[in-house]
């Protein structure tokens, strides 16, 4: 896994509150048996017209979006499925983090798993982010807060563990694994 | 000194290791379900890295998502009636299981299901366990008095490897439900009233466990209708401490304690009763005496009305986009707006008393000719149960659909879809946009309630036609 430290990007606003696992990835797109090729998937109901064709409305598809990584998003970002497609697409289609006011449970369990950073930020400044798309931020993990152009940072809770591995490339499996004196002792016991 | 809430019981009974500021807790998980959507990659990362799955024994597998209604009981059959990728991904977890020593419950399979209708019935959700699945659905099994709860494939991937998960401890939510519920009424009413009340995200990073005697005077399989969707309040989990029905429900069924064993466990599950004085993080309270059928207007299951009280007026960005892309119109009830389709199913309401409720309500009724209806048992178990009963020649001789079991039209993924703009009332959980198919709108009810649309054409107040 990649060690992620600093995220540096313009940002990308997805104003809409509650956006569920269905609109980052439709189920149709979950017959998959690999986690490659979803990025395409990625909001694809909100990113295409019914016809197919690239909806230049929808805020992913401006030109002036298209290199941007880091997502703000409305109040409990990831809501519904466990589908870890979801953040597997999101990836994809070049984004690496989220920060709303709230993210759904399971997303961000599924987002630490992959390098996907997601951010709980407290309402001032995730109003003010709100209301400047296109600005110059930067997650710092290190310091777990989110580097603003203007005002103080604004600070973010993130699991130490989770925080620890995101930093560290490490994949969590490896750390279970060590454990298994442990588990097979807990068995024997139960 | 307070007692402990369930799922502290439960929790503290499950650490394998502690968890500490610096790390998690290593949770050991009881029953892992596993099906063909979420487990392809999981079952790669272990081939990849040369482990077994630890324990075949806890691990129950069976196909729902992706896998046709149509008749199919052999993989040749299948590739005839489903979707190409639907199929591939079916093979794989046919490939995978064998490959891993993990009995399926396959295509031809008595027992095959909806997971978290099979889990159940087998017996194989036991109170005070820990449940977990590649599915938020999984608060289903938590009416059992289980700690149980949806994951991502990575972490299929860790149970598969170890049986255990890293964990941290959630919160806790009371959910207090007094007051009986009318004719009519359903615990499926209830839960839209009690997300209606949390919202969507209201009980994130926490547990809910309901309590009283609304709860307590509920059957299981009603129980499991309201667990079922503690996930669409943002919860980690949705939980119901054991009683007497619990118990009375599990006894015999193949997977459950027997003999001297049944006779320890129940001593041990009379410990996670509910004796009151345990502290929760927050309570909420509930009167279901007032409670009418519910449905939902909008684009999330939070979005929800009593049938004959308006749904909102313009004004919130929101709800307008919302009511924009259901196609109703703003300040007026959902009730008589017409129907497309019908869609009696799902983890949510796809078992037995669910089908008797339907069809108590359609017996001797013709469904609409403007609608199609389909019904899906929830296992094929179920679907036997029904016929035994003639269920069946009730709904298909008021015109609606019979049809094998799975997760079907409440996620569309093999081919149940309903069309762009077509309105589907539906028992299932979630009526998010695209749900059910891109541009279906989906309204979410109680199986009487979708009876009763189904048969007037629009969306009805199930009181109008019932007896008495």
């Amino acid at each position: 896994m990649e060690k992620i430290i600093r995220i540096e990007s313009r940002t990308v606003v997805l104003d809409i509150d509650n956006v569920d696992t269905d609109q980052i990835i439709p189920a149709r797109y979950l017959t998959t048996t690999v986690r490659e090729g979803l990025g395409d998937a990625a909001f694809h109901d909100w990113r295409y017209r019914s016809g197919g064709e690239l909806d230049p409305d929808f805020v992913l598809n401006r030109p002036e979006n298209q290199d941007r990584t880091i997502l703000v998003a409305g109040d409990n970002f990831g809501c519904g499925s466990s589908r870890e497609h979801a953040p597997w697409a999101l990836l994809e289609a070049g984004l690496r983090a989220v920060i709303s006011t709230s993210i759904a449970d399971i997303f961000r369990n599924n987002s630490l798993k992959n390098g996907f950073v997601p951010v709980v930020i407290d309402e001032a400044p995730h109003g003010w982010l709100k209301a400047n798309p296109g600005a110059e931020i930067v997650i710092d993990l290190e310091k777990t807060q989110v580097e603003l152009p203007e005002g103080p940072p604004a600070p973010f809770e993130l699991d130490r563990f989770a925080r620890y591995c995101l930093m560290n490339g490490v994949d969590q499996l490896g750390h279970l694994l060590k454990q298994r004196d442990r588990i097979s002792a807990w068995e024997a016991s139960h | 000194m307070p007692q402990k809430t369930l799922l502290s019981k439960i929790w503290d009974a499950h650490e394998v290791v502690p968890e500490t500021p610096d790390t998690p807790a290593v949770l050991y998980i009881d029953l892992h379900l596993v099906h063909e959507v979420t487990t392809p990659q999981a079952f790669d990362v272990l081939r990849a890295n040369g482990l077994p799955v630890r324990r075949p024994d806890r691990t129950l597998a069976t196909m729902d998502h992706s896998t046709p209604t149509a008749p199919a009981s052999t993989l040749e059959e299948l590739e005839r009636v489903a979707l190409p990728a639907a199929a591939a991904q079916v093979r794989a977890m046919i490939e995978n299981c064998e490959e891993f020593g993990v009995e399926l419950r396959g295509l031809d399979s008595p027992e095959r299901g909806i997971v978290h209708v099979v889990g159940p019935e087998q017996g194989a959700t036991w109170p005070g366990s820990t449940v977990v699945c590649g599915d938020s659905h999984t608060s289903t099994h938590g009416a059992f008095g289980a700690l149980a709860f949806g994951i991502g494939t990575t972490e299929v991937g860790h149970v598969l490897a170890t049986q255990c998960l890293l964990q941290r401890r959630p919160g806790a939510l009371a959910v207090n439900v007094s007051g009986r519920l009318g004719p009519g009424v359903t615990s499926k009413d209830l839960i839209l009233a009690i997300i209606r009340k949390l919202g969507v995200g209201g009980g994130t990073g926490r547990v809910l466990q309901y309590r009283g005697e609304t709860v307590r005077a509920l059957g299981m399989e009603q129980r499991m209708t309201m667990c079922n969707m503690s996930i669409e309040a943002g919860a980690r989990a949705g939980m119901i401490a054991p009683d007497d029905t619990t118990y009375e429900w599990l006894h015999g069924r193949p997977m459950a304690p027997a003999g001297a064993d049944w006779d320890a466990a129940l001593a041990r599950w009379r410990e996670l009763e509910d004796r009151g004085g345990a502290r929760f993080d927050r309570e909420v309270s509930l009167d279901a005496a007032r409670l009418r059928p519910m449905v939902t207007y909008g684009t999330n299951p939070g979005m929800s009305a009593q049938i004959d009280e308006p749904v909102p007026g313009s004004g919130d960005p929101a709800i307008d986009s919302a009511l924009a892309y259901m196609g109703v119109e703003p300040g007026k009830p959902l009730q008589g707006r017409d129907v497309d389709i019908v869609f009696l199913g799902s983890c949510t309401n796809s078992r037995l008393s669910d089908l008797r409720s339907a069809a108590e309500l359609m017996r001797g009724r013709r469904v609409d000719s403007g609608v199609r209806m389909l019904v899906v048992p929830g296992s094929q178990v179920v679907k036997r149960e029904a016929e035994a009963e003639g269920l069946h020649e009730v709904f298909l001789s008021a015109g609606a659909e019979w049809r094998e079991s799975g997760c079907s039209m409440c996620l569309g993924m093999n081919g149940d879809t309903v069309d762009p703009g077509k309105l589907c009332v539906s028992t299932s959980n979630r009526n998010f946009e695209g749900r059910q198919g891109p541009g279906a709108r989906t309204v979410l009810a109680s199986p009487l309630t979708a009876a009763a649309s189904a048969i007037r054409g629009q969306v009805a107040d199930p009181r109008e036609l019932m007896d008495g």
